[in-house]
């Protein structure tokens, strides 16, 4: 019989009810990979790309050239933003499951992957994040409450309404709009960055996108636009594994690693274990020193473990063990942060007890004064009319009669009602009323 | 002033920018150390330098990304799309993000971008280089959308599309790049230095964006057109003798509503003219508003004449483009109904 072509249709290693088996990761021992000088060329440190760069080992010690040597209080600092990060999205989870906000996505087991790049990098970089950095704003100082004015998109919310719960953006903390498009900011980073080097500025720019939408043709956009010009940019590429069902498999993680991209396009790849908070820090130092002796971009592909749902409208017990995260290889970045503290006799389970019950009073007191301003169901709302500005800067003829339509129709629809309140702005949606 | 085609009317523009703004920045495919492929940005690289003027990978989608993440940290960037054809691997870039960036951050960031690009047939360009894609981008909200029809609305308007805070997509119709064209192939062609728009100022000045022009006052019906039509539907007029109003609309979004309405409510007959295919093409638009506004000062239907419905065809090019002749049977037909 003549030979027939069959597809190879990727297969995770285990579905439900399955034992997980991580075995297809290739790990690297804590402090085996070797750190090379910022200024080496993407064709020499090809290995990075297939390592995995660590630093923190199995006696929670940090070990080997990519130690980042940061100080107690800086570690202290940084286990406080990602157990802060988590804290926030358990809460705004257990909200989202009350009916309070429409949607939500965690960043759980994640953490380490912003926090730690967030810290490694300077205020005036550009952080181009996809929808589960939300550690980010976290780093940068970001009152909390303002987070959860946006998912409720009340009066305090930086949108305005007008985006799903999540989609933040801080001028001010040089933080881009999340877009619900996926990989689009990666490109638009390299743009960025090119921008600050026609400007003559050392600031870079940080782009955040998961392995799934690496299939995407964004990322070969950006990864074009920054080798050619040699931006000052960093690519991240979180691999969580899972892209909402499909296992990295489905983004072409079973061939290569997702790093090995990198010297395709002549920049360096490295592959670091995103669980760890000291290898994403001194990874980040070392492609941000990179960026700004003009050495060229990096790509850092960032293993992790999607702990969480996709978002609370996914359900992953359908596709993936109900315990394959207890199984990761790569641990907790949380976990094996505090015990690092612990071993440097700096850290205590009281004190971590401590910090997360201040932590846990600072999420109830942000939700609390977040509310005060306005729920999907109680006031103050947002004037619907303001969804005719920001379309441009200057409001066009056609979109100020549609206002005055519309402003008439909820007039009429006021006046229709029983019991007018006082002030417009008190009263609910029209969108609510049904 | 000085006599100049479209291309160095274009030039120009950019020239005047790239003076008298360091944040404005060129780039585009071929677009640097060649000057483009039909030349309207030669010599910029060489006055500017590579930094101001950058020749890209061919990747309009990235293109339109960087131009974007530019425009984020504070330059005007003014991207090159060769052709419009062409223009479609950037369009979740245009559609998602440049059209939405202000609206989702509430103006905390903003995208001054603008977005050059060649349209229209009339040149052997087949279906991969004749397209007249304005109305695919009207639709979107959170852009603007231009197309002149002459070299001094060129310069004024992209000068202002420069200028402008927010994006604009800017459709040079190729086919009037060196002179007016009048939808007769077999005539010898026409420069623009005979033409009175074919003066153009040396320095900066600028044509506002969203404002229509009546390029010929008449009595008895309204032309709608924008782009190379306006030259095809003036010798159309000239040759039918029908005392007709041509209005060259000049920005597709936003609309000039009044100056368009206002003549049709005067002259109470209107036909619709655009090189791009009819079904739900931007005329749909234009007749949309004219019944809103026009109603019952209206003594015939609206009618539309525009191309035919199929790819644009490479050997029936003159088949296919609306041409003098189908503009003045519509002519014909909208004067003769009672």
């Amino acid at each position: 019989m003549a030979p027939r072509s069959r597809l190879h249709v990727p297969e995770p290693p285990a579905r439900p009810g399955q034992e997980p088996d991580f075995s297809y990761l290739q790990l690297s021992p804590a402090g085996a990979v070797y750190r090379p000088d910022v200024t080496a060329s993407a064709r020499d440190i090809e290995n990075l790309s297939l390592e995995l760069v660590r630093v923190l080992d199995d006696e929670h010690r940090a070990v080997g050239p990519w130690n980042p040597h940061l100080e107690a209080p800086e570690l202290q600092v940084g286990l406080r933003h990602m157990l802060l990060t988590r804290l926030f999205d358990d809460r705004m989870q257990k909200i989202q499951r009350q009916g309070r906000i429409s949607f939500y996505i965690k960043s759980t087991g994640e953490e380490a992957v912003a926090v730690a790049a967030g810290m490694a990098l300077q205020p005036g970089d550009m952080l181009f994040p996809s929808y589960r950095q939300q550690g980010l704003h976290v780093v940068r100082g970001r009152n909390l409450v303002d987070l959860m004015c946006q998912c409720l998109s009340n009066t305090r919310d930086m949108c305005k309404g007008r985006q799903m719960p999540i989609m933040y953006h801080w001028g001010e903390g040089n933080i881009f709009s999340i877009s619900g498009n996926l990989a689009t900011q990666f490109p638009q980073a390299v743009g960025w960055a090119m921008a600050a080097a026609i400007k003559g500025e050392d600031h870079l720019a940080a782009s955040w996108i998961g392995e799934g939408s690496s299939a995407e043709a964004d990322f070969h956009y950006a990864m074009t636009f920054a080798a050619v010009y040699q931006a000052p940019v960093i690519l991240n590429l979180v691999n969580n594994q899972w892209a909402i069902s499909t296992f990295q498999g489905f983004a072409g993680g079973e061939h290569r690693t997702f790093a090995q991209r990198g010297p395709g396009y002549g920049i360096p790849g490295i592959r670091v274990d995103g669980n760890d908070f000291l290898a994403v820090y001194a990874v980040t130092q070392w492609a941000a020193q990179r960026a700004r002796q003009s050495a060229g971009p990096t790509l850092i592909e960032l293993v992790t473990y999607r702990a969480a749902a996709h978002s609370t409208s996914d359900d992953p017990s359908r596709y993936r063990p109900k315990e394959e995260w207890r199984a990761w290889p790569l641990g907790d970045p949380i976990t094996r942060l505090k015990q690092h503290l612990i071993e440097l006799g700096e850290w205590s389970e009281e004190r971590h007890a401590q910090l997360h019950k201040e932590l846990e009073a600072q999420v109830t007191a942000c939700w609390k004064e977040a509310e005060s301003y306005g729920t999907l169901t109680h006031g103050p709302f947002l004037d619907p009319l303001t969804m005719f500005e920001d379309v441009f800067r200057d409001i066009p003829a056609n979109l100020q009669r549609e206002r005055e339509e519309m402003r008439a129709l909820l007039g009429a629809q006021r006046d229709a009602t029983a019991a007018p309140a006082e002030g417009g702005h008190e009263q609910p949606p029209v969108a609510h009323e049904g | 002033m000085a006599r100049m085609n479209m291309v160095q009317a274009l030039n120009s523009a950019m020239d005047v920018m790239l003076g008298r703004d360091p944040r404005v920045v060129i780039l585009g495919e071929d677009v640097g150390f060649f000057g483009g492929v039909f030349r309207v940005t030669d010599g910029l690289q060489r006055k500017y330098g590579e930094h101001r003027v950058l020749d890209t990978p061919i990747a309009e989608g990235g293109i339109i990304a960087t131009a974007i993440g530019m425009g984020v940290n504070g330059l005007k960037p003014v991207a090159e799309i060769q052709f419009a054809d062409y223009i479609y691997p950037g369009f979740d870039q245009v559609v998602s993000e440049l059209a939405r960036i202000r609206y989702r951050s509430a103006s905390e960031f903003h995208v001054p971008v603008t977005i050059r690009t060649p349209c229209g047939g009339g040149i052997r360009g087949g279906q991969t280089h004749s397209q007249s894609p304005e109305a695919i981008f009207a639709h979107v909200c959170g852009i603007k959308v231009v197309m002149p029809s002459n070299p001094y609305d060129a310069k004024g308007l992209l000068i202002s599309a420069i200028e402008d805070e927010d994006p604009v997509v800017f459709f040079e119709p190729k086919r009037i790049y060196n002179g007016p064209f009048d939808g007769d192939a077999h005539k010898p062609a026409v420069p623009w230095s005979s033409h009175p728009r074919g003066e153009v100022p040396d320095g900066h000045y600028s044509v506002p964006i969203g404002r229509a022009e009546v390029v010929r006052e008449g009595h008895d019906l309204t032309v709608i057109t924008y782009g190379t039509m306006v030259h095809v539907a003036e010798a159309a007029v000239r040759t039918t003798g029908v005392d007709a109003e041509i209005i060259d609309v000049r920005t597709m979004s936003p609309l000039d509503t009044d100056t368009l309405c206002n003549s049709v409510c005067r002259t109470g007959r209107c036909v619709v003219v655009h090189e791009a295919t009819r079904f739900s093409g931007y005329g749909a638009e234009l007749v949309a508003t004219v019944q809103e506004h026009c109603f019952w000062n209206l003594e015939a239907p609206v009618k539309r004449v525009a191309g035919w419905d199929t790819p644009y065809p490479h050997a029936f090019e003159w088949e296919y483009f609306p041409g003098q002749a189908r503009i003045a049977a519509a002519l014909k037909e909208v004067m003769e109904a009672q």
